[in-house]
């Protein structure tokens, strides 16, 4: 029963289009699910508060931050990740493709975030100009690039994705 | 940074919630968007040993008309506000005001009712319903009651609701013909809490050239959300001309007292309060005379 307080839980969930099914801790972050319970360390975590924006994920289509959400809360969601990107093994998803050709990262700890709250603007705003492209991201801290590239690359992904 | 324990429970239904929040009272906490509270958990700054998840309650959110107010339902996300039409047509201080919350995926998540349980004094929702003079709408097993904006925001992080009472709804009242608004602020980088933030809400009598009524709200300057109600009524009456909004500039100045801390010093705050004001009065009263109300 919903209503019955509890610390721990059994919960669905369809990750990057495949089911999973987990009895968790209550207290478990949606990050270290995915990381630590999936295997799916391609979501970073840097700051678990909220402010780094490494941790971004998508639920049911919408950018989140996944340290800033329990598992239990994704359960008979969808959620994808940045390994849900790319088509297949060899292939570039047009934003990664993006990012490497235009040196939109050195480290990559921030990529991921950066790639799927890319992914859900560019799915609303498919045209966006240089501004609201840094507004989008203005909640993915990177200490590398200066972001220059990133948006840069940005720009070309939203072109590629126009094409497509 | 991990939670600490608790027990959680997602009530499908509002009586269901407020009947786990009247059985624990302030050992259980609500979950709404969790954008400010699990922060907290995650750093351990507060310990519920319940969390009460409204987030499966669908009857929580929504965004309703009627003649006097615009009715938010609590659960609905700062999302659905950003992209709602009817706020854009009804209520465009709020409109305004709502991109400046956090970032796209706080906004997401992130929910009015918890933007105004939360009362930070630095969130710019507390502020536009302060400066709209609306209402807070609370709920527990023993009944229902609304609170007027300015009986609700007691202190820091502080409010009039009970432990058991949840926000159900916020009335952002509608304006009157001849109104305009402005909402303006200075962050560091854009998506941070504001340094200072103010809301203007100016109406013109019929010859659209004399304040009939100016309302001037302000964040990150106290505890609360702040009203500079001696600058509101030295402004009625007045022509809307740049000398007022001058003299209302020096008049927010003398009377806020801002606190300094690690972010900026009260002379700065005040400093900005009185450019901000100047400019958000000037705007409230060019789109009241343009007729384009935000
Ligand atoms: C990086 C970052 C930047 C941010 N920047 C801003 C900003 O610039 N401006 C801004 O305003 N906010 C900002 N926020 C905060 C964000 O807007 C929060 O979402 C908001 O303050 C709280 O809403 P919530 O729905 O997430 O509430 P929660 O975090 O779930 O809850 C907050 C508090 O309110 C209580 N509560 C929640 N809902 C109810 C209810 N219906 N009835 C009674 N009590 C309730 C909870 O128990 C808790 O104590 C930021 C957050 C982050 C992480
Ligand atoms: S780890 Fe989630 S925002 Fe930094
Ligand atoms: S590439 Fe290193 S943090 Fe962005």
């Amino acid at each position: 029963m919903n209503t019955i307080a509890t610390e721990r839980r059994v919960i669905r969930v369809v990750v990057n289009g495949s089911p999973y099914e987990r009895e968790v801790e209550a207290r478990l972050l949606l990050s270290d699910f995915l990381r630590h319970e999936l295997g799916l360390t391609g979501t970073h975590v840097g700051c678990e508060h909220g402010v780094c924006g490494a941790c971004t994920v998508l639920l049911d289509g919408e950018p989140v931050r996944s340290c800033l959400m329990f598992a239990v809360q994704a359960d008979g969601h969808e959620i994808e990740t940045v390994e849900g990107l790319a088509p297949n093994e060899a292939e570039l998803h047009p934003l990664q493709r993006a990012f490497w050709e235009k040196h939109g990262l050195q480290c990559g700890y921030c990529t991921p975030g950066m790639l799927m709250v890319l992914k859900a603007f560019l799915a609303e705003n498919p045209d966006p100009s240089e501004e609201e492209i840094r507004e989008a991201i203005s909640g993915n801290l990177c200490r590398c690039t200066g972001y220059q590239n990133i948006v840069e690359a940005a720009r070309y992904a939203a072109q590629l994705l126009r094409q497509r | 940074m991990k939670p600490p324990r608790f027990r959680y429970c997602s009530p499908e239904s509002l009586e269901e919630a407020l009947a786990v929040l009247g059985e624990f009272g302030d050992e259980a906490k609500p979950l709404a968007g969790g954008q400010s509270l699990i922060p907290m958990l995650n750093m351990r700054l507060a310990r519920p040993s319940v969390l009460v998840d409204l987030n499966r309650i669908p009857a929580l959110a929504g965004i309703e008309r009627t003649d006097r107010f615009l009715r938010i339902g609590a659960m609905t996300r700062h999302r659905a506000v950003e992209r709602s039409e009817s706020v854009a047509r009804a209520q465009p201080l709020l409109a305004e005001a709502i991109g400046y919350v956090g970032h796209l995926p706080i906004r997401t998540r992130g929910t009015v009712g918890g933007s105004i349980a939360h009362a930070d004094p630095a969130a710019e929702l507390p502020g536009v319903l302060l400066a709209l003079d609306g209402t807070v709408e609370l709920q527990s097993r023993r009944g229902h009651r609304t609170v007027p904006a300015r009986d609700f925001f007691v202190d820091l992080l502080t409010t009039s609701a009970d432990p058991d009472e949840l926000v159900i709804a916020v009335r952002f009242p509608v304006l009157p013909p001849r109104s305009g608004t402005a909402w303006l602020e200075v962050a560091r980088r854009h998506g941070d809490y504001a340094l200072v933030g103010v809301g203007a809400v100016v109406t013109l009598a019929e010859d659209r050239r004399t304040i009939r009524d100016a309302r001037l709200c302000f964040i990150g300057v106290g505890n609360t959300p702040v009203r500079a109600t001696g600058a509101e009524a030295a402004l009625r009456g007045q022509p809307a001309a740049a000398d007022t909004w001058r003299s209302a500039a020096e008049a927010v100045r003398n009377e806020l007292d801002p606190a300094s801390d690690i972010h900026a010093s009260a002379q700065y705050r005040r400093s900005v309060a009185g450019v901000l004001t100047e400019r958000a009065l000037a705007l409230a009263v060019q789109r009241a005379q343009e007729g384009t109300a935000g």
